[in-house]
């Protein structure tokens, strides 16, 4: 667990952390980010987003979570659990965008 | 004018038996297609390919399953928000609905047809009603996880003499609950079966219950005649030296897909189809396909096995030959192929698309698109013949 916490730090030391406005995401991409959220991140954390075989994504399950945490985490995975590193779908960009709208809340 | 008239009547008749009146037919060849976003069903006609009602107000449809009553008249829907809801089929009608859980992932119909059971992830444990009116007969909570959480439950199975079985998933557990005496559960805990169990399936004929392994490799195989000697790690080195592939959906142990004396499961983290000899449980093959499967299923027949995969591969099936385990075909349906139903007997599958709000119908002898329905992001497809059938 400390390592984990380490090595995520050191990640985020190397990637700089910062924050993404929607302006930088081109709408199209916003809803295929939502699409993907939905219906592919859903199957595990439920399409609702209040969480299945994975946790919930909701403001407030988040709320305990920075940003960069979140963003790495959809990046990278998190070993040890199912959750997969989305790298080869999603740019750090667009995770940072995704992981700012999940800590606002986006489960309806 | 004469035609708009029998439009006009057409119409009429339709929306009086949607309303109204129940149709006066045998359900053999009906079922139901989950509308997961919109959560909502549409009662289906297997034989005219059509739809006969939608009905609605189901709550949370993500990740839904059904169970149908021994008459085939009623299903019942499991639902991702803990809903529990009781579906006349002959009048397109929802009769009963319960919340019984905050976060559910499906059921199961004892054999007598009595009990209806739904395994929860929130609270963790499995909660057992009167199919008859959705009355509350047993509570079984799950072992706890910490102060706050308890393990959450997986792979619910109906078994014979009048059994559930199901898995846990933190805390790597199988469990056999008697329903005999309804009023007192008995309930037989298996402990270390294996790391994170994600889901399980019983055999068609009751026999061996299996539960997937998410955090090693190899399933746990218990034999219900002989649930005493508790359950044994099969498969444990299949994926052994190999690079374990990202899952980007979990797959399903649904049914069985049992061709002669082979069985063939989704290997996890591994982009291949295992094909296992019953009774030694020995593997006698790996067949290479197109992504990591979801759901491995055989045309009833057992001469094919037919496969759908998880993202970012879920615009794919692959039709595999059980006598030369090769692929032998692979259609590109449309992304989001999330469920595949066989008729009965084999002559037809249909799959749901979910991007493109459609159900195909395949012919499984030519692998040729024959029919397609309209059906609003549609995911589990249920055919009636799941009632009598252990295990669906």
């Amino acid at each position: 667990m400390t390592k984990t916490v380490v090595l995520i730090t050191a990640a985020l030391l190397v990637l700089g952390a910062y924050t993404v406005t929607a302006a930088e995401i081109h709408p199209q991409r916003q809803a295929e980010l939502f699409y993907l959220l939905k219906h592919d991140c859903g199957s595990c954390h439920g399409m609702r987003l209040e969480g299945g075989l994975g946790p919930a994504l909701t403001a407030k399950r988040l709320a305990p979570y920075g940003v960069e945490f979140l963003a790495l985490t959809i990046i990278q995975g998190r070993p040890g659990t199912p959750m997969p590193p989305w790298r080869p779908f999603i740019t750090e960009q667009e995770a940072f965008w995704l992981a700012g709208q999940l800590k606002q809340g986006v489960n309806q | 004018m004469r035609f708009l008239r029998y439009l006009l009547m057409a119409s009429t008749l339709y929306s009086a038996q949607a309303s109204a009146e129940c149709l006066t037919r045998g359900t053999g060849d009906m079922g139901i297609v989950i509308e997961r976003a919109a959560g909502s069903l549409q009662v289906i006609d297997r034989t005219t390919h059509q739809s006969l009602f939608r009905v609605e107000g189901l709550g949370d449809l993500s990740h839904a399953s059904a169970v149908y009553s021994r008459d085939e008249r009623y299903a019942y829907v499991f639902g991702r928000d803990g809903g529990l809801t009781k579906v006349d089929i002959l009048c397109g009608k929802i009769t009963h609905r319960v919340v019984q859980g905050g976060n559910s992932i499906g059921g199961a119909i004892s054999q007598d047809g009595s009990l209806i059971a739904v395994s929860n992830y929130e609270p963790g444990g499995v909660k057992i009603f009167s199919s008859k009116d959705l009355s509350l007969v047993a509570d079984i909570p799950a072992t706890p996880v910490n102060s706050e959480k308890r393990a959450k439950t997986v792979g619910l199975v109906d078994a014979p003499d009048q059994r559930f079985v199901f898995s846990l998933y933190d805390t790597g557990e199988t469990w056999i609950v008697d329903m005999t005496d309804p009023a007192d559960p008995q309930i037989q805990k298996n402990l270390n079966v294996g790391a994170l169990p994600y889901d399980g399936l019983i055999t068609r004929d009751g026999r061996y219950y299996i539960a997937g392994l998410f955090g090693q490799d190899g399933l746990a195989l218990l034999d219900l005649w002989y649930p005493e000697k508790g359950t044994r790690l099969i498969l444990k080195d299949y994926g052994k030296g190999e690079q374990k592939l990202p899952v980007y959906k979990m797959p399903h142990l649904e049914g069985w897909a049992m061709a002669g004396n082979r069985a063939f499961l989704p290997g996890v983290g591994h982009h291949q189809v295992l094909v296992v000899e019953r009774g030694d449980w020995n593997p006698v093959g790996k067949i290479p396909v197109h992504g990591q499967p979801v759901f491995v299923m055989a045309r009833p027949d057992g001469r094919q096995i037919w496969v759908n995969f998880a993202f970012p591969d879920n615009d794919t099936i692959q039709v595999i030959d059980t006598e030369s385990l090769k692929v032998i075909k692979t259609l590109k349906p449309g992304k989001g192929a999330l469920h595949m139903e066989f008729a009965p007997r084999g002559e037809e599958v249909w799959i749901s698309i979910r991007d493109k709000d459609e159900i195909q119908v395949y012919d499984t002898r030519s692998l040729e698109l024959r029919h397609s329905l309209p059906v609003d992001k549609p995911s589990g497809i249920f055919f009636t013949s799941r009632a009598h059938t252990t295990g669906l």
